[in-house]
């Protein structure tokens, strides 16, 4: 189980190719990774910076990886998340989780990320032409996490 | 109490720091009541804390409501909703 905050990019390739390196149990490599769009709220967003809390971002990214791996018999999983100063068509983050076979990859793949979208102390601001704006939270990412059984108001109720 | 207090994003921005040890009386006892603490001090605390705002918080690292108890040295943060992924 690995965390990653860094502000360099991230090849998808050599860190699969590391996670499931002379584990032959692995059957199954499930992999998502988020960019930076050039439209959001219908503002076109020529930049976007990614601020986080140094200290709490590891310990809750491991949390949500412990509780992953309590849920599904997986492997292993990878979660590489960017920070500082980032473009459009960028890599934000990577979630990678091994298993034996697709359906517990596919499950704790998608719970890790509906996890960190509103656990994880990470905040977006984006330059647009109107100026610097934070990014709102989504209602979509706490219900995205309901559907696991786990409660958030990350968003307060704001669309 | 002495605590450490953390600031993040839009919080931290209106608030002109990110960081701050201070000491509060005897009657703040929870992380709630830190917040209540610096909403007293008027003017941009009292707006970026207001009641009824977005607001996050972290005792210790580790998020938590406004119902947590804090300690001697103990790091409370206060932060709006996250948005990373």
């Amino acid at each position: 189980m690995a965390i990653r905050v860094q502000p360099q990019d991230f090849d998808l390739g050599a860190e699969i190719a590391q996670l499931r390196a002379n584990d032959a149990r692995v059957g199954a490599v499930v992999s998502f990774i988020g960019t930076v769009r050039d439209m959001n709220e219908g503002a076109g967003v020529s930049e976007m910076e990614l601020e986080h809390y140094p200290g709490m971002t590891e310990k809750a990214l491991d949390d949500i990886v412990a509780q992953a791996k309590a849920r599904w018999s997986i492997f292993d999983a990878l979660v590489i998340h960017r920070v500082g100063p980032l473009k459009p068509l960028d890599q934000i983050v990577l979630v990678a989780v091994t298993s034996a076979h697709r359906g517990e990859a596919f499950a704790a793949c998608e719970f890790i990320m509906d996890y960190l979208k509103t656990q994880a102390p990470f905040w977006k601001k984006e330059q647009t032409a109107q100026g610097a704006r934070w990014v709102d939270a989504r209602v979509a990412d706490d219900k995205a996490l309901a559907k696991w059984g786990i409660s958030s108001a990350n968003s307060g109720g704001q669309e | 109490m002495n605590i450490q207090l953390r600031f993040f994003a839009s919080i931290r921005e209106a608030l002109g720091t990110g960081q701050e040890a201070v000491s509060v009386p005897a009657h703040v006892q929870t992380v709630g009541d830190v917040r209540t603490f610096l909403r007293a001090r008027g003017g941009v605390w009292a707006e970026a804390l207001a009641e009824g705002r977005a607001l996050r918080m972290a005792y210790n690292q580790q998020m938590t409501d406004a119902s947590a108890r804090i300690s001697e040295g103990c790091e409370v943060a206060f932060f709006p909703p996250v948005t990373g992924g």
